[in-house]
């Protein structure tokens, strides 16, 4: 598999813890956090229907670190993507933005929440078809009543490369360019998190190379903090850490990964007893 | 199939609801119009039946001159008592009446008013005994002179009882006083018949005030012995009564006198179905729309249909079966509505008429035949055209993302300039007068055209003026967006604004014709009419209402007064034609009242056996100064006139001028509207109060100024265009309910997007406002469409009148300002439950991917 070319001397072997506490322990350890969960459930229906999204999952996210969720269908990492994120509520535990604790706002705080302290990258319909490219990146802004930093709004163009592609509506733009215009959308308000959810789901390889290498340049360059989750152990290659879920808890930790040690983890996942033994 | 069509139907209750609606409110015109019409038609045929009950073989004289039942009573001629015992001697008769029973006996109630008649007769009569129908509930028949017996239901409508000493007016004679000495009824505790009201004098008094001729009656009645058939009956009396005469049965008096109502009735039901057509078009609209946004809606469903092996033919029976299926349902329920409101129009009418007695509220088939021809009809056609795009989805689009191209709208815009310009054809061919025959159907139908054509254009027009409307929004985030969001489907925001399109212009195109005809005629009036002073009453029934000419004497002896005139008027037959003729008191008042010039002959005096014409008259009927014209009035012989002058037509102008001895024998030989002319320098308000005084036993009519009567006599155009502003505010109900379907349907198309846009931080109240914004563009837009093709409508209407006076267009600014103020408060209402579904939009559930 060929990787996209990392900077020298960044290229470390993932270490694989395989106890789940000595993984929250060592989360636990980090200072800085941009966003924390601790315990958090997620139940969704009741009685015969009850389904356990999340069962008692703690993680912290560093600032200015590019972190991936991983896992197979069905264990919680969308989940608990839309619970940091406060898109969704938890049934127990605690979630935080930075200084911010997320459980227990309403809509109005939930709003505002996102609005200042988080951005947004999604699979798809990611943008407004009436508005130009210009407008869609701005639109954060706008609605929050604030301007942006001409010089960062200046440099984040620039690192898109989207500069002559500015007045084009979404339309107009491939499937890479638009998905750039979100990335876009979400640095420019310099969130205190950004959460991309399977950000190149819906792009060929090419296209979302782009797109990662994007997002771990803002990262490296300008200490942005990023969760993403994703299925594609290519995509989480570029992420600094990989977590991985199975079952609504985290299972296990890289840090460092390349394509090769996730699939491997993958592997393992998918096979519970060696994980457990 | 089927099932699956009937499933999605049932998924989409509400928006099938709401462009149902339009459907139900269209219905509902069309079958209460045929319910109002068939139970007032047999109203009147039990309220005539029962009026001749009594009455076997009828015999009267010959009417000098025709006259409708909506035009008012008919002026029986005068029959001699012989007449009544040459019927008597008939064998078979076993009881010949003579019988007085005239219109215009009007009495004088507890407030000092005439009791009024929205329509039916005030009947002055004699006395002929009680009989099966007709009982005195309270005292006795009139055995005096100055005594009378009236019906139940006059007595309670002029707050009277017995024993009172009250004032009648009568047409021969000047205000008289009675003393009431006997109430009565009608059979079945009825009050009326009809809601006439009715004046029983004794014989003589009654040949006096209602005649002017003794020993004559107006008809004779006649009872058939026992074993003789009515009509063998009537034709032994025409045979012994001779030529001159009209004898028929009661039956068929009855049928006859129905029949001429039930043709008025229809005048009812052309105006109803009118509105139905406007509600229809509306709906049309309405319905096309969503129809269009569900096929829109639907399109990854019905390709995937088509992919599994669906035909085309198969793809347009679902979404036709669908729009039948709705189509039945809102007839239905139209149908209940309009037997509802036909009821509750009849009961209206009935109140209004003097408390008729209904007879059973019924549905022809032809109200259940039209409800649902129209109302499956209507909901088909306008779901064909979403239909066949429907079939023309092809099977890939159900792997595709659901793209909608913007298709381009020059084939829309080719259409709706031709159909507006063959509208603008029909309008200017049907206004000029050039379309032979069918003038009104060719205006309707150009008007038709001329909405079909812009509503076609719109599309076309929306994108700069929805773009332009929407940047008085632009200031706020929301606003932007809303402001976007109305300009992304030009065709489904110029459909739904067509449809507020329809009843603004309406309502602006009334509006300005009849502002224009008000405003003409007023401004005409004051530069033409020199009378300081004018004597007039407000007609409520076909009667005008009159007064006694001793006024007019009495008033050109008062001080100050320089000029007085006593207008008359009647329909008579001159030459053999029905016209409209008047007499002055003073024909000098042609000239210097009314400022009639000569065109020929002398128009300043009139001989008792001369009279004047128009000059359109003059032209159209052929004849010139000193021709002669056969006259025949509604009283008296006919008789041969010289014509003496001819004068130029004008607004105010009559067509035929009689001397004013020929006024004895008009239907109402009592002026009915006087002018008085100060001398110079004389106050108004010094001479009103004495006319005020002369005026006290003619309390029909009253004295005003003639900026008063000016706008008395204008005010009947602004009750005509209240009440076609409350029918047709009813269209623009239906376009309302087409703004909110429109802004649902968007709502639920745009979920993700809501989502987006509350994930990165819309609040809820931005996200209402920006639905508001949305709506309120549309709804401006709209009326902006509406009050533009309204005056326009109205503009060339007024100027084909030009011929007819109204030489002012009137743009009804500040009305024009309301309706765009409502269009924007509409767009608000309109959006509150979408917007308040937008801004209850699951964040998660909506950006949450398949």
């Amino acid at each position: 598999m060929e990787l996209p070319h990392r900077p020298a001397g960044a290229v470390r072997i993932g270490r694989q813890t395989e106890e789940v506490d000595d993984v929250t322990a060592m989360v636990g350890r980090q200072a800085q956090a941009a966003a924390r969960a601790s315990d958090v459930w997620k139940v969704y229906g009741s009685g015969e229907a009850q389904v356990i999204a999340l069962r008692g999952v703690s993680a912290e996210f560093e600032r200015g670190q590019f972190t991936a969720i991983m896992g197979p269908s069905g264990s919680g990492k969308s989940t608990l993507m839309h619970c940091l994120a406060g898109l969704d509520s938890v049934t127990r535990g605690t979630v935080a933005i930075g200084d911010t604790t997320v459980t227990g706002l309403n809509d109005a705080g939930l709003t505002k929440l996102r609005r200042d302290k988080v951005g947004f990258i999604f699979q798809q319909f990611n943008l407004l078809p009436t508005l130009t490219a210009q407008e869609n990146i701005l639109l954060p802004m706008s609605i929050a009543g604030r301007k942006p930093d001409p010089a960062w709004y200046q440099t984040v163009i620039d690192t898109v490369g989207l500069r002559d592609r500015l007045g084009h509506r979404p339309a107009q733009l491939s499937g890479g360019q638009q998905q750039r215009v979100a990335c876009a959308r979400a640095l420019v308000a310099r969130p205190e998190v950004i959460f991309a959810d399977e950000p190149t789901g819906n792009l060929d390889s090419r296209s979302g190379a782009e797109v990662l290498n994007f997002l771990r340049n803002s990262v490296r360059e300008h200490g942005q903090t990023i969760v993403m989750v994703t299925h594609d152990p290519t995509a989480a290659a570029y992420a600094d850490r990989v977590v991985f879920l199975a079952d609504g808890q985290i299972v296990s930790e890289l840090i460092e990964p390349t394509a090769d040690t996730v699939l491997d983890t993958m592997k393992k996942l998918d096979t519970p007893a060696e994980v457990n033994g | 199939m089927i099932r699956a069509t009937l499933k999605s139907l049932l998924a989409r209750k509400l928006r099938l609801f709401l462009s149902g609606l339009a459907v139900v409110l269209g219905v509902m015109f069309v079958s209460g119009a045929f319910v109002l019409t068939d139970t007032l038609g047999r109203t009147f045929d039990a309220i005539f039946a029962d009026a001749y009950e009594g009455v076997d073989v009828n015999v009267a004289a010959k009417p000098k001159i025709a006259v409708s039942e909506m035009e008012g009573e008919q002026t029986a001629a005068p029959l001699p008592a012989a007449t009544v015992d040459k019927v008597r001697a008939v064998p078979g008769v076993a009881t010949a009446t003579g019988v007085v029973a005239a219109d215009g006996a009007r009495l004088i109630g507890s407030n000092g008013k005439a009791v009024a008649s929205f329509g039916p007769p005030q009947l002055g009569e004699n006395w002929t005994g009680e009989s099966e129908q007709l009982r005195l509930r309270e005292g006795h028949e009139p055995r005096a002179d100055d005594e009378i017996v009236i019906n139940q239901g006059l007595a309670t409508a002029g707050k009277v009882k017995l024993g009172d000493r009250v004032g009648v007016l009568t047409p021969l004679e000047p205000k008289q006083d009675f003393t009431i000495v006997g109430i009565f009824g009608y059979s079945g505790g009825r009050d009326s018949i009809g809601g006439s009201n009715e004046i029983m004098f004794t014989t003589p008094t009654a040949q006096r005030l209602m005649l002017g001729e003794p020993n004559a009656f107006n008809s004779v009645t006649v009872k058939a012995a026992g074993g003789v058939t009515d009509e063998s009956l009537r034709d032994a009396v025409a045979a012994a009564v001779g030529d001159g005469y009209v004898v028929k049965t009661g039956e068929q008096l009855s049928s006859e006198a129905a029949q001429g109502f039930k043709e008025a009735l229809s005048f009812f039901n052309r105006i109803l179905l009118g509105f139905a057509a406007v509600a229809l078009l509306v709906g049309t609209f309405l319905i096309l729309n969503t129809f269009s946004i569900i096929v829109a809606q639907r399109t990854r469903e019905l390709a995937l249909m088509r992919a599994v092996g669906a035909s085309r033919r198969q793809v347009i029976g679902s979404v036709v079966l669908e729009a039948i299926a709705v189509g039945l349902i809102a007839s239905v329920f139209g149908l209940a509505a309009g037997i509802g409101i036909g009821a509750l129009l009849a009961w209206a009418f009935g109140n209004l008429a003097g408390g008729l007695t209904l007879a059973g509220i019924g549905v022809p088939a032809a109200a259940v035949i039209g409800a649902f021809a129209v109302g499956l009809v209507i909901t088909v056609v306008a779901a064909l055209l979403p239909a066949l795009r429907a079939s023309r989805i092809p099977p890939i689009a159900a792997m595709q993302d659901v793209a909608t191209p913007d298709r381009p709208l020059t084939r829309i815009t080719v259409a709706g300039a031709l159909v507006t310009a063959v509208g603008a054809a029909l309008l200017f061919l049907g206004l000029n007068g050039n379309a032979g025959g069918n003038t009104l159907a060719t205006i309707l139908g150009g008007v038709l055209f001329a909405f079909i054509g812009v509503a076609l254009l719109t599309p076309l027009i929306s994108r700069p003026v929805v773009s332009l409307l929407g940047a008085i929004f632009a200031w706020s985030v929301p606003g932007k967006l809303g402001r976007l969001n109305s300009g992304r489907n030009p065709r489904r925001t110029a459909i739904t604004a067509a449809a507020l399109m329809v009843g603004i212009a309406l309502v602006t195109g009334v509006t300005v014709i009849l502002d224009s005809a008000k405003g003409s005629i007023s401004a005409l009036a004051k530069d033409t009419i020199k009378a300081e002073l004018v004597i007039a009453g407000s007609q409520s029934g076909p009667r005008p209402p009159s007064f006694d000419p001793a006024v007019l004497d009495k008033a050109a002896a008062l001080p100050g007064v320089q000029l007085v005139d006593g207008e008359y008027g009647d329909m008579a037959m001159v030459n053999g034609q029905r016209t409209w003729v008047a007499a002055s008191s003073n024909v000098a008042a042609l000239e210097r009242i009314f400022g009639a010039k000569a065109a020929a002959g002398d128009i300043s005096r009139l001989g008792p056996d001369q009279m004047l014409f128009s000059s359109d008259t003059a032209k159209s009927r052929g004849v010139s100064v000193g021709s002669t014209v056969n006259v025949q009035l509604s009283r008296g012989e006919a008789r041969s006139y010289t014509v003496s002058g001819i004068y130029q037509s004008s607004q105010f102008t009559n067509p035929v001028v009689l001397p004013p001895q020929a006024a004895r024998d008009f239907a109402i030989p009592q002026p009915i509207q006087g002018f008085l002319q100060l001398a110079p320098g004389t106050r108004v308000a010094d001479v009103q109060p004495q006319v005020e005084r002369l005026l006290a036993d003619s309390p029909e009519v009253s004295v005003a100024d003639r900026d008063a009567f000016i706008k008395q006599q204008t005010g009947s155009l602004d009750g005509l265009l209240q009440m076609i502003q409350i029918l047709l505010a009813l269209a623009i109900v239906i376009a309302v309910l087409g703004i909110v379907n429109t802004l649902a349907l968007s709502v639920l198309e745009r979920t993700r997007e809501l989502g987006l846009l509350r994930a990165i931080g819309l609040r809820r109240a931005q996200t209402m406002r920006m639905i508001t914004v949305e709506a309120v563009v549309i709804s401006v837009f709209g009326a902006l469409l509406g009050v533009v093709v309204g005056s326009g409508l109205g503009a060339a209407v007024v100027r084909a009148l030009k011929d007819e006076g109204i030489n002012d267009l009137i743009l009804p600014w500040g009305q024009i300002g309301v309706m765009l103020g409502l269009a924007a408060i509409i767009g608000v209402v309109a959006a509150v439950l979408p917007a308040i579904r937008a801004a209850r939009i699951n964040v998660l559930g909506a950006i949450a991917h398949e």
